[in-house]
């Protein structure tokens, strides 16, 4: 029915597509692997860095990439104190209530942003989306590809600052035993904050490899979170090349079942692939056995 | 439910009962809105309060309930309160069957709570495509006002039958916390491996659960489909009624059987009071409503329930 | 505190106030406004929306009320009463029970299909007039709800206008049309238009090739658009929200995939100001079937600059809203009363034609009106224009697309 050129193609879309999924599922895997909450305000933040971004390239003239690394060292401190001063204190270490207050905090940011910036669906100007890179028949935009190149780099970045630093091993410690890590002199709330500003800059980063492409509103991130949250179980809660992997083999699932079964059946594609994983492997790919 | 929190809760049942009688249609439409949402939380808290497993897709269930109802009525012409019973008894069904297939799977925690969000968007993307639920078009109930029709021409008369289910499965809750069923619900929710160790047939029990609670919050759905009289995938299996679900429980006390009661009044109510800041700036209302969210939270974590306990106990000290 | 006993000037100064209060003057006397409710969903998903109908909904009860009021009832300003239908339907049934408590002689809006099926129903309480200001769902007016009216175009109604517009166009440039792709969001409206289509395109000798749906939101078209390109239509057909079409749109001018044309079928963007100047290129000749407004006439135009000086684009919430409001005041005006009865009566009979929209005369039949059409535009140097019906047309159709 399709040709292996289509398919092929369909592949690669899914891959590119795939890692900026990554990159969203990737602070939601932190977030969990580490705290673990489900963190609901997961999508609004997005939005959030989104509209960063657009404020930043549009406002400021800046070229998108360049906006990245600023964005994502200001979402990482605005992530640390989110968790230090306002999820941390107000859930009282229940994770029933964590669920309520970031589920709170993503009321409050998605309508805080329609009162600031209205309803209005906002694009980049210029012409970046359009620049393509020919491989052969397929014609593949530049912006995803960088998307692409980015997503890949920071999850080795942050695979490597977990594994080789100090505040990484610190981090990994909480993650497997907080009483024993606090024990060994570890700061738990520090390391709970500082896992959630990594989260965030994450989130950043995703932010400005999509933009270019893509567009923003107040509720363009609650789009995303679905895919973050199927990729982060499907990985592995906790596990970054889990991440990684899982979100490109969702992007290519989500990819090859949109062409195979539509678009909108397809998405039902991926959330059949995430009942299976949780029936058959709940650990995911990477995870340590639940 | 101690008896400290048995005088509020009586107090507020009375209270509901007898507002339908005179007050304005504004009022009564706020409470049967309310009373669903009530009656949706009361099946999630059987689940997740009484028995542990969170549920961050108790849409399936509703959806069920309302559309079953819905499809008996429209398509094959059968009476809208055996449809309405139908529903309750596919919410159980399904329920069962969701159960089943997540807890021999041993799905706990997060993992439990993210699979069922997946059934319920499954569910939600399959009834938007096919032509038995009408597919995006949505299910249309005729309009036929008569009280064997399940459609009534004054509002207080659904208000007073939303009242009813809700009382009856507060009833049910207490005897269930008062009973064995309880007992063993809590030994799961405490310690499962501790509950087997037990003797205690924890799948069956949680699967017990589990039913219960798809069949109350079916219940949920199929009023909400003779309420509104229209449903399409995103109302019956959206996102919307499980997150309300979830967070009248929560703020109201999780695990309580009045939980969801409190819980679903004061966020509707909360939902109406916002309204009056809705002035020029859009979306300031709901900004309200979300940092209101974060500070009930914070300062008063065990929720309603739990605070008018806590508050009951100083008083009468 | 230490009591002031009022000074002379000052009881003075009182006196005459009062006696001014006390006078009766007649010329004075305002006549107690008329509430008219406006539903709009200008929070959550629908928002963008809902914020041009309230738009629309606004500039006409300022007109109306600069031009003195309703003359019958002595000169009375509309008063708008605003009620948030917060995208779904039990808000907006909450809401029209607020503002029936409110006394609103009507209420116009609701937007999405299932926000007026539901606010239309709990309006039908009351016999509250419930004007549906863009709902395309035929159910809506199907119900035999008396209170129920719809000024602008239903499903069926754009369907028929549509296949018939495309078969001139095709005709009329020699059939280089053989081959179709529908695109089509999995709503209401995406999914109900894509089933007709299918079973009248064939009829007039277009062949659809595949009929690809896609969710709302939609995270990616690339897919789509790889399948266009694959099959390689003569005619795309997309019906699809705002966002979708602009990244569908992206995405094929970036993929190079040009068919002879895109005709598309109450799409959010195809006819939208917003997309043409922010992608003119990805916009260039798309054309679309779709509520507008009456591109000649003065008023309309009038509003367009109006809508422009806010800030907004022209779009058809608009049009539709102000017409909506126009049509209810008007009915008031006949009826010289609030009364539901009276107002329904009026609007049943109604005849109005100080509207902004480019169709015939209007006539409500069963709640329909039978004088709504929509009508075809293409995007035409940085510009819409209306290439169908020749009654209101600007502009001839470029059609096939130059490639």
């Amino acid at each position: 029915m399709y040709t292996p050129s289509i398919i092929a193609e369909a592949v690669v879309n899914g891959l590119l597509t795939g890692a900026v999924y990554a990159l969203v599922a990737l602070g939601l895997t932190l977030v969990y692997g580490v705290l673990h909450i489900i963190n609901f305000a997961h999508g609004a933040l997005l939005t959030c860095a989104m509209f960063a971004i657009w404020a930043l390239s549009e406002g400021l003239g800046l070229n998108v990439y360049l906006a990245i690394p600023p964005l994502a060292l200001l979402f990482l401190g605005l992530g640390y104190a989110l968790q230090r001063w306002v999820i941390g204190p107000a859930s009282h270490g229940d994770d029933g209530n964590t669920l309520l207050v970031t589920l709170g905090l993503s009321i409050a940011i998605e309508n805080g942003l329609l009162a600031l910036f209205h309803a209005d669906t906002r694009t980049l100007s210029g012409d970046a989306a359009f620049d393509v890179v020919e491989l052969g028949p397929m014609l593949l935009s530049r912006p995803r590809l960088i998307g692409f190149g980015v997503a890949v780099l920071v999850a080795l970045l942050l695979w490597l600052l977990l594994a080789g630093t100090d505040a990484g091993k610190a981090i990994r410690a909480v993650a497997k035993e907080k009483m024993g890590a606090s024990l060994a002199g570890i700061d738990v709330r520090h390391i709970y904050a500082l896992t959630f500003g990594l989260g965030c800059a994450c989130l950043a980063v995703a932010a400005g490899l999509l933009m270019p492409t893509f567009y923003v509103n107040p509720r363009v991130g609650n789009a995303f979170v679905l895919v973050a949250f199927t990729i982060v179980v499907l990985g592995g809660m906790g596990s970054v090349p889990g991440a990684l992997l899982g979100g490109l083999l969702i992007g290519v699932v989500e990819s090859l079942g949109g062409l195979f079964l539509g678009e909108s059946l397809g998405q039902a594609g991926i959330f059949v692939l995430f009942i299976l994983v949780l029936l058959l492997r709940p650990a995911g790919l990477f995870g340590a056995r639940a | 439910m101690s008896k400290h929190a048995f005088a509020p809760v009586a107090l507020v049942l009375l209270v509901l009962a007898v507002v339908p009688a005179f007050a304005a249609n504004t009022t009564i439409n706020f409470l049967v809105s309310a009373l669903i949402v009530t009656l949706a939380a009361q099946g999630w808290n059987l689940l997740g309060g009484f028995c542990g497993p969170f549920s961050f897709g108790h849409a399936a269930f509703f959806g069920t309930g309302a559309y079953v109802t819905a499809v008996l009525q429209s398509r094959y012409g059968v009476n809208a309160w055996v449809g309405f019973a139908a529903g309750i008894a596919a919410g159980a069904l399904v329920g069962g069957l969701i159960g089943w297939l997540s807890f021999r799977a041993g799905l706990r925690g997060s993992y439990f709570a993210l699979i069922t969000l997946a059934f319920a968007e499954v569910f939600r993307i399959v009834a938007n495509a096919i032509p038995l639920t009408g597919g995006a078009t949505g299910l249309l109930l005729k309009l036929d006002v008569r009280p064997a029709n399940f459609q009534f021409a004054s509002r207080a008369a659904f208000a007073w039958i939303a009242l009813a289910c809700v009382v009856a499965v507060l009833a049910l809750s207490i005897a269930i916390a008062r009973g064995r069923l309880g007992a063993q619900f809590a030994a799961v929710r405490e310690n499962e491996d501790a509950a087997r160790a037990l003797g205690i047939d924890v799948l069956a029990t949680k699967l017990r659960a589990i039913c219960l609670s798809g069949a109350v919050t079916a219940a949920a759905g199929g009023l909400y489909a003779q309420y509104f009289l229209y449903l399409d995938a995103n109302i019956a299996y959206g996102s919307w009624i499980s997150v309300e679900a979830l967070l009248a429980v929560i703020v109201g006390g999780i695990g309580t059987p009045a939980g969801p009661l409190f819980g679903a009044l004061a966020l509707h109510a909360l939902g109406e009071a916002t309204k009056l800041f809705a002035g020029a700036i859009t979306g300031i209302d709901l900004v309200l409503f979300g940092l209101i969210l974060v500070g009930a939270i914070a300062f008063a974590p065990a929720g309603i329930a739990g605070s008018l306990q806590t508050l009951m106990a100083r008083w009468r000290r | 505190m230490r009591f002031q006993p009022i000074s002379r000037r000052t009881a003075l100064r009182g006196a005459a106030a009062a006696s001014l209060l006390a006078a009766p003057s007649i010329l004075r006397a305002q006549p107690a406004s008329v509430k008219l409710g406006i539903l709009q969903p200008v929070t959550g998903a629908l928002a963008q929306d809902g914020e041009l109908g309230r738009l629309g909904a606004q500039l006409a009860i300022d007109a109306i009320n600069a031009a003195g009021g309703i003359k019958s009832l002595g000169g009375a300003k509309i008063e708008m009463v605003f009620a948030d239908a917060r995208s779904n339907p039990e808000a907006a049934t909450q809401e029209v029970e607020r503002l029936q408590a409110e006394g609103v002689a009507a209420i116009v809006g609701g937007f999405a299909s299932p926000i007026c099926l539901a606010a239309s129903q709990a309006a039908a309480r009351y016999n509250l007039p419930y004007i549906v200001d863009v709902g395309v769902a035929d159910s809506i007016v199907d119900r035999g709800l008396a209170n129920t009216f719809r000024f602008a175009p239903g499903f069926g109604m754009f369907t028929s206008v549509a296949i018939s517009n495309l078969a001139k166009l095709n005709d009329a440039a020699g059939k280089p049309i053989k081959t179709v792709v529908l695109v089509h969001e999995d709503g209401l409206f995406g999914a109900g238009l894509a089933k007709l289509m299918n079973t009248e395109l064939p009829k007039i000798g277009l062949q659809v090739l595949e009929t690809i749906s896609h969710p709302t939101p939609a995270r990616d078209m690339a897919n789509v658009a790889l399948r266009i390109r694959a099959l390689n239509p003569d005619l795309v057909i997309p019906s699809s929200y705002y966002n979708e079409f602009v990244l569908l749109a992206r995405t094929m001018q970036q993929q190079r995939i040009r068919p002879k044309g895109i005709y598309a079928v109450l799409n959010g963007a195809a006819s939208n100001y917003r997309f043409v100047k922010e992608f003119p290129e990805a916009a260039a000749n798309v054309m679309d079937c779709n509520h507008w407004y009456h591109p000649t006439n003065p008023l309309a135009l009038s509003v367009k600059k109006q809508v422009e000086a806010a800030g907004k684009v022209m779009a058809y919430n608009v049009p539709l809203n102000y017409s909506c409001v126009g049509l209810v005041a008007d009915a008031i005006e006949h009826a010289a009363s609030v009364d539901h009865a009276k107002v329904i009566a009026a609007l049943g009979a109604s005849t109005f034609a100080g509207h902004i929209m480019p169709y015939n005369a209007t006539k409500f039949v069963g709640g329909q009106n039978q004088g709504a059409s929509p009508v075809n535009l293409q995007v035409q140097g940085n510009d819409i224009k209306v290439i169908f019906p020749a009654a209101f047309a600007d502009a001839k159709p470029v059609f096939p697309v130059p490639a």
